[in-house]
């Protein structure tokens, strides 16, 4: 029979499971397929904070969400067109997001009595299909027994039927390859390498991975395969990419940059501890990783690494920062590079590990005693993470301070294609470590010696000295205790402590010099209305705002990376516009700073529960915006343009 | 699937191996010169001024090069000790010097790592860091100033103040049951465990040149006086009167003997094994014979022995205690091994860093759009 293909400009596919049926890997592969296809895409897993929650139960769930297009992409997408449910609990919890006419694909092996009760069905829900009022009413379901087909597929193997029925997350990928008409080789190269040592799982892998195809191809139960091109990009190579693997790399790069050995001190924490995992690998490349006993000597260690003429590195999320802080303060007050990099997690206290959210915006400002500024840069996308580890160790090092990195569980997680950088293109650090006396003192005889000065700063940036054991000659101490200016003896004097608490303010406010101007994106020049956000939600926003101007009338957006200090033209920039609008995922801590620093009327949109924004909602409240600004009714405002489309040539 | 690394195992070296030394032909260092130029503040009569004096004196006969010694210290009276010293120095925060040091030590083999640190410091607030540089063996050097009470905070009791004792804090006497830092550093597996006496400069001495030689961590416990807010606590090991039974002194393959001296010279009292408890017990050495004695060997790989000699330490009122190095073994510090990972590593993976980075980033499934 002849298979009609339809071409789409893009789609939602979200693969649902139990948390042990390996939905994350299903969805990485499919993701690495169509990066390899040429696809733009980007996505979203998401999974509870238990390894092996009670299974077959709604806690259990496991999902990957991958959005993939003929074009330029900034999310996931808000709601999937096509949802893969491996069992009663992967259908029910996923339901809620799927809109009419989705297309869901169950695993039907698994709708047993028991595992229906245990997700809550007290029917089940597959029975029902064509009565009126079944909950699968809406949407075009296909009821495959995924499970059985790769258990009869894999027979030949000789495996326990546990064993067998494992490989039924391959079947399912390699059914969703055929009907998005995927290339396979690069997961069949993966399972090989995967599996090498293992023949008999890595046989039926693949062996389970090729029957799903097949089926697909010979069944007649899909009438249709779609096809979503490839999407125009710069020239250049690419590969698809996570946050925290990004950041790991620029990390790595900051060290050959700058010709530091990278110092990683660090205790695992939900969502950060891939970036631990990465960079031990990396050895070859001078990266010491310390696997600390808690947060506190992570970061201690180091500032000990840093002292001593390494990059400073530590590895946290939100938990981790407030027990960090006093230590930072210490590499506030000793005036050491850092980075304390924080990937942000749903908090207060241990909150949701494994959900994201940008909470800590105020802690990375404020979270110390005293007055102990510190820079703050924010990537916006996982791929994004690699440029901005490098732009926080710049400034570390030029200034002499410790950077926060606030990166999040959905950038730390989540995946986007990355155009490659050359190595030769990347930003040079300059240590710059003293290696000479800096000051002349007259002793009480009048004699002159030369000697060093550990605070005796830099004119333009107020950095001072890096000066590491093993100098001869600059032999000095520094500490918690308050700094006399200049020559960084203990100091209790009021106008002394006065003047130094001023100078380290100072200091960070000068980063902002060396900033770049930020990029308005207000294509017509019209726009009343600005929305501004940092972080994470930069591709929500974009989307939220393309789907106003689509509609035909005007939004403007800026996304911050730096934080601290905020760059020069900010306030300029935010004057310009009638309303100002401030997406974030938090209960409105940028728009309190802009609104504090700036006296702006900047307002808020928030959402805190653990996902990224969505567009469709984000485009209601910008059109609200818009509306009132611009004078129109709202319902002039077509916000929908959501689903996907079909492309006729 | 875990596997077991086939760790390389560095050759065992002394302490200050791999630091540069001072050139030979050049005039000796002095005590001076390791003295920086701020006015020392501790109170009159503080013992820390004797731990200073005497680590001043001491440090030219490391024949190590100045900037190449780096002292970190925590918050407490005795952390202000880096100040006074004109090499390297951190004074940090509450109770994290050992995780600063350990940076530090891991980060450069030509340094000599020092820590200073008091009994709230390390057995307190900053507890955990101190077993854990003791397990990992990282090499250094850890002065623990143990004066029985806080000071800086202006006399509470600390985690080695007896029970009962009655401070600001504590009005009805503590009801904390105190840590002996010795038996503690033993539990957590130190490979160089010592204790000394401030005005013993002599015994001090001799025990910071077997710290410094040790490689891995070495954790000396000082014993000081404060004489606002605690003075007298070591009366009776520092008293002419009564020292010889108080002090129980550890002498490599001697056997342990202390008190008044017996006909041979030695001391009338002793340790010997209990072979009912399996521990160690104060034994009158005419009625058990020379024989019956235990002889102080702390290269025992097996801290048993060592732990229960710690034991006969008062718990209460110093009235009796051993001093000397109760252990000195040899295991693979956590710097070395770290430092051979990355030596390995990089062996094994020659050619030009930024070539590396670009094959590093261009791994992976790519794909090339044109």
């Amino acid at each position: 029979m002849a298979t009609e293909v339809k071409q789409l400009d893009r789609v939602i596919i979200r693969f649902a499971g139990d948390s042990g049926d390996g939905m994350q890997l299903t969805g990485d592969r499919f993701t690495q397929e169509s990066a390899a296809f040429g696809n733009d895409l980007v996505t979203l897993p998401n999974f509870p904070a238990e390894i092996r929650a009670p299974q077959g139960t709604l806690p259990g769930v496991s999902s990957f969400q991958v959005h993939f297009a003929d074009h330029d992409i900034l999310t996931a997408g808000d709601a999937p067109d096509v949802l893969v449910a491996m069992n009663p609990a992967a259908l029910r919890a996923n339901l809620p997001d799927l809109p009419r006419g989705a297309t869901v694909i169950v695993d039907t092996h698994d709708f047993t009595t028991r595992n229906l009760a245990k997700a809550g069905y007290d029917a089940n829900p597959l029975d029902s299909l064509d009565e009126p009022g079944s909950p699968l009413a809406e949407f075009a379901v296909h009821t495959v027994d995924l499970t059985g087909m790769t258990v009869g597929a894999v027979k030949e193997f000789g495996l326990s039927r546990k064993d067998a029925s494992r490989a039924k997350n391959m079947f399912a990928l390699g059914l969703l390859s055929w009907m998005y008409g995927r290339p396979t080789e690069h997961t069949e190269k993966f399972l090989h390498r995967r599996f090498s040592r293992v023949p008999d799982i890595r046989d039926a892998n693949i062996t389970a991975f090729k029957a799903g195809w097949a089926f697909g191809e010979t069944t007649e139960t899909f009438a249709v395969r779609y096809e979503v091109k490839p999407a125009p990009m710069a020239a250049g190579t690419y590969r698809n990419i996570t946050g925290n693997l990004a950041l790991a790399y620029g990390l790595v790069a900051a060290g050959v940059r700058s010709g530091l050995p990278v110092f990683l001190g660090s205790y695992p924490i939900t969502p950060a501890s891939d970036v631990l995992h990465e960079l031990s690998k990396h050895k070859a490349f001078g990266v010491t990783t310390f696997q600390a006993e808690d947060e506190i000597a992570g970061i201690g260690a180091a500032i000990g690494a840093s002292f001593s003429g390494a990059l400073g590195v530590t590895t946290t999320s939100g938990p981790g920062v407030a027990l960090k802080s006093e230590s930072i303060g210490l590499a506030v007050m000793t005036e050491l590079p850092l980075l304390v990099i924080d990937v942000q997690r749903g908090g207060p206290s241990t909150g949701l590990p494994t959900k994201t959210e940008q909470a800590d915006l105020m802690q990375a400002m404020y979270g110390r005693n005293g007055e102990a500024p510190v820079p703050i840069v924010a990537p916006r996308s996982p791929a994004d993470c690699f440029d901005a580890a490098i732009e926080a160790a710049r400034i570390a090092v030029t200034y002499r301070t410790p950077v926060m990195l606030l990166s999040d569980g959905y950038l730390a997680n989540g995946s986007e294609p990355w155009r490659i950088p050359e190595v030769d293109d990347l930003p040079v650090v300059d240590p710059g470590f003293a290696t000479a006396t800096n000051h002349v003192s007259t002793g009480k005889d009048g004699a002159e010696t030369a000697d060093f000065w550990p605070y005796l700063r830099d004119e333009a940036t107020l950095a001072r000295p890096w000066a590491v054991p093993g100098t001869a000659g600059l032999e000095h101490r520094i500490g918690g205790l308050e700094k006399g200016e200049g020559h960084g003896d203990i100091s209790y004097d009021p106008a002394n402590h006065e003047r130094m608490v001023r100078t380290r303010q100072a200091k960070v406010d000068a980063v902002a010099d060396s900033l770049p101007p930020l990029e308005v994106d207000d294509p017509s020049g019209q726009a009343k209305v600005l929305v501004i956000g940092w972080g994470s939600t930069y591709g929500p926003i974009g989307a939220g705002v393309r789907r106003v101007r689509r509609s035909g009338h005007h939004a403007a957006q800026v996304h911050l990376r730096h934080l601290n200090p905020f760059p020069h033209d900010l306030g300029e920039i935010l004057g310009r516009y009638e309303r100002v609008l401030v997406p974030e995922m938090n209960l409105g801590q940028l728009s309190t700073l802009l609104r504090a620093r700036y006296l702006v009327d900047a307002r808020g949109y928030h959402q805190v529960n653990g996902l990224p924004l969505k567009a469709a909602a984000l485009a209601q409240a910008i059109g609200e915006l818009v509306a009132e600004a611009e004078g129109v009714p709202l319902h002039e405002l077509d916000l929908t343009a959501a689903t996907s489309q079909e492309v006729h040539q | 699937m875990s596997t077991t690394a086939d760790l390389p195992s560095p050759t065992l070296r002394t302490g200050t191996d791999g630091v540069p030394a001072v050139d030979p032909d050049a005039p000796a260092q002095t005590g001076k010169e390791f003295t920086s130029d701020q006015e020392v503040r501790w109170c009159p009569g503080c013992g820390d001024y004797a731990v200073l004096k005497a680590v001043q004196s001491f440090l030219p006969d490391l024949g190590l090069r100045r900037e190449n010694i780096v002292f970190v210290s925590g918050i407490g009276c005795s952390s202000r000790f880096p100040y006074y010293l004109d090499t390297y120095g951190m004074h940090s925060i509450h109770g994290r010097a050992p995780a600063i040091a350990t940076g530090i030590a891991t980060t450069r083999e030509d340094l000599s790592v020092w820590v200073v640190t008091g009994d709230g410091d390390a057995l307190s607030i900053g507890g955990n860091h101190l077993v854990h540089a003791l397990r990992r063996n990282v090499n250094m050097t850890i002065l623990l100033f143990n004066n029985r009470i806080y000071g800086l905070t202006k006399g509470q009791y600390s985690p080695t103040s007896e029970a009962g004792k009655v401070t600001k804090s504590t009005p009805m006497g503590s009801v904390d049951h105190p840590f002996n830092p010795v038996s503690l550093a033993l539990g957590a597996e130190a490979t160089f465990v010592a204790r000394t006496i401030d005005s013993d400069r002599k015994h001090l001495t001799q025990v910071l040149a077997a710290a410094a030689a040790h490689r891995g961590t070495s954790l000396v416990e000082i014993y000081q006086n404060c004489p606002i807010f605690n003075d007298g606590a070591f009366d009776a090991i520092k008293d002419r009167d009564t020292k010889a039974d108080a002090i129980i002194p550890l002498e490599q393959g001697q056997p342990i003997r202390f008190g008044a001296p017996a006909e041979d010279g030695g001391g009338s009292r002793g340790l010997a094994r209990d072979a009912g408890t399996g521990g160690v017990r104060v034994v009158d050495v005419a009625e058990v014979g020379l024989d019956a004695l235990l002889v102080h060997d702390a290269t025992r790989d097996d801290p048993t022995t060592a732990f229960a000699i710690s034991r006969l330490t008062d718990a209460g009122y110093l009235r009796q205690s051993p001093i000397g190095i109760f252990r000195q073994v040899e295991r693979p510090t956590y710097d070395d091994q770290a430092r051979a990972q990355l030596s390995t590593a990089r062996d094994a993976a020659p050619g030009d860093q930024a070539d590396r980075l670009a094959a590093l980033i261009g791994g992976g499934d790519t794909w090339t759009v044109v």
